[in-house]
């Protein structure tokens, strides 16, 4: 069976050094502290390569395009090195039956080990016919997939919370992982996920051995513990009043804030602001464009992306919850006003009427 | 004490021949009639600040943000004004179960058949300007209580949801009480979509509640508008007593 992770870089020449610093770095990647690098150290020397297997469903592959293209050089040993990647459809080498069997093989020979991450979100409608894979359905394969894994991460928006495909209708059905499975799910959202937190949630699992500790809604807390808005690095214009009011203004070229563009950064759980992307070089904010929620369950219904509130149904596309609450206001002070007039006009007779009650008595 | 009806509409044709006996009732007492203006004022803060919040005005001056803290401020108030607004309202339920009967839960429910027909008298009275049947109730008229109860629920909403979307900037107990409340409305935005609705619903309130206690101080003549800050109506006694 499988080397330990240690055993492994051996045989490739890897250096103690190499190794150590490879540990270090893991340990920065799952957010443990400098005093974890020995239980690092530790798990990796002893612990067998875990077998992964990654599934992708209804989805675009942002996720896998994100993971692959994270920066810093520890991932590709992540992602060659310290894992077993068995079975992924966009990066394996075998197809047809050969790729069936190396799946097959993975769940047999791994029973309760293997890590499953799955990328999208999984059809129910209609005999969940709008994702097969090898003429099996997304929902079945899945079924099958996560009856033995020792854990299941949830990559990207489409399988934590169906993103674009649950959209309003949702007319396949798509469902995230989490309502399918009564395993614990780690949701990493966002659309696409960032490359350095997915590492650090496998990375975590990894070297822990133990799923990282999730909010209310599955998420690593060390990722998505706070909000885009609380670390964005144009937060002291909010605090200050400076707002973008339009995206050629003056305000757009000092950097501004972009709450009143429709930046969804004070709603968004992420860390974007933090890690940013590409290798640190920016996020959506720092390039002036405003946060429009991907990580967010059902982002794609709270829109215009560019509106900070969302349409109000049934009222046409641009009116929010104030132009009908304006309506509603004012159609109230009118009705106020024109009882106000009644009143007014049938003046005389009710004083007649006080005065007639009171003459009966 | 007793007062006589005074002469509605000087140079009225008709006199009033014989004198009416009033009855001065204390309906608000202290502690309602302070919740009363507290929530007032703390509703009114609240509206306003909110809807900035909502719809910030930009700062009138200051080029880099180090010079201003205008939104925060907007900001500051809302979260006192809300503190203030939610503890008041729990004062107000405790005496909901410890004050007069004009003040108790039950005032609030139409339970009683009469005061069910009341509700239908009012709207009647209100809409339709008729006549009422009998006398009107001396606290809240059977359909004010039910709305104030209505308004109640409000409250417990807007409490929920307001805590709910400022349980992620405070690491208090108060606020993380309500995180709950986020994956149940589909994440911080949509809570704060709810949020948002609720002023409209307080706006429109405040609207038709000032109104209505106007016309009623018009038709019922007994001091309405000034119960709420002296605490007494007036009830005429029965004319055949």
């Amino acid at each position: 069976m499988g080397h330990t992770i240690w055993e492994e870089a051996q045989q490739k020449g890897v250096s103690r050094r190499d190794f150590l610093q490879l540990c270090a770095a893991a340990a920065a990647m799952a957010g443990l502290s400098q005093s974890s690098v020995a239980q690092v150290v530790s798990a990796f020397e002893k612990k067998e390569k875990p077998a992964v297997v990654w599934l992708h469903f209804q989805e675009c592959t942002c996720c896998s395009e994100s993971f692959i293209r994270s920066t810093h050089p520890i991932m590709a040993e992540v992602l060659l090195d310290v894992l077993s990647l068995n079975y992924t459809e966009t990066l394996m080498a075998p197809a047809g039956f050969q790729a069936e069997k190396s799946l097959n093989d993975t769940i047999q020979n791994n029973k309760g080990k293997y890590i499953v991450l799955v990328e999208g979100a999984v059809p129910t409608h209609d005999g969940g016919v709008y994702c097969m894979i090898g003429g099996k359905t997304a929902e079945s394969i899945l079924k099958t997939v996560l009856q033995d894994a020792a854990a299941v991460i949830a990559w990207g928006s489409c399988a934590s919370n169906g993103c674009i495909q649950g959209a309003k209708p949702n007319p396949t059905g798509a469902t995230p992982i989490y309502k399918l499975t009564d395993k614990t799910v780690i949701n990493v959202p966002g659309c696409p996920p960032i490359a350095e937190v997915m590492v650090g949630v496998v990375t975590h699992l990894l070297v822990l051995g133990q799923i990282p500790a999730l909010d209310s809604q599955g998420r690593p807390k060390e990722f998505y513990g706070r909000r885009v808005h609380d670390t964005c690095y144009r937060r002291p214009n909010y605090d200050a009043g400076l707002f973008v009011e339009s995206w050629d203004d003056e305000g757009a070229r000092k950097g501004y804030c972009l709450y009143k563009m429709g930046c969804r950064g004070p709603v968004t759980y992420n860390a974007c602001s933090v890690t940013k992307w590409n290798g640190g070089l920016s996020y959506p904010i720092q390039s002036g464009h405003n946060c429009i929620g991907c990580p967010e369950a059902g982002y794609w219904d709270n829109g215009p992306f560019y509106q900070h509130l969302a349409s109000f149904p049934g009222f046409g596309i641009e009116s929010t919850a104030d132009t009908v609450g304006a309506v509603v206001g004012v159609a109230t002070l009118a009705g106020v006003a024109a009882h106000a007039v009644v009143t007014n006009v049938r003046k005389r007779k009710v004083i007649a009427e006080v005065h007639v009650e009171d003459q009966k008595e | 004490m007793t007062m006589s009806t005074p002469e509605i509409g000087a140079g009225n044709a008709i006199p009033a021949k014989q004198p009416f006996e009033y009855r001065r009732v204390y309906v608000w007492e202290l502690p309602v009639r302070v919740y009363h203006w507290i929530n007032a004022l703390a509703l009114v803060t609240l509206c306003v600040t909110g809807y900035l919040i909502g719809a910030p005005i930009r700062a009138f001056y200051a080029a880099e943000a180090y010079q201003q803290y205008w939104f925060g401020w907007v900001r500051f108030i809302h979260f006192a004004a809300a503190y203030v607004y939610v503890f008041n309202f729990l004062a107000r339920l405790y005496w909901g179960f410890t004050g007069n009967k004009y003040a108790r839960w039950s005032a609030f429910l139409p339970l009683k058949k009469s005061r069910r027909q009341e509700i239908v008298d009012v709207v009647k009275a209100d809409v339709l300007q008729t006549q009422m049947h009998g006398p009107i109730s001396t606290g809240h008229n059977a359909l004010a209580g039910l709305i104030y109860f209505f308004t109640f629920l409000a409250f417990v909403a807007q409490t929920i949801t307001g805590f709910a979307l400022y349980s992620s900037m405070s690491s208090s107990w108060l606020p993380r009480l309500f995180t709950w409340v986020v994956p149940l409305l589909g994440g911080d935005f949509g809570v704060r979509f709810w949020h948002h609705l609720f002023l409209w619903f307080f706006v429109t309130f405040v609207i038709v509640h000032i109104y209505l206690a106007f016309y009623h101080d018009y038709i019922e003549g007994r001091g309405t508008v000034s119960s709420i800050i002296g605490g007494w109506k007036f009830e005429r006694e029965k004319s055949d007593q």
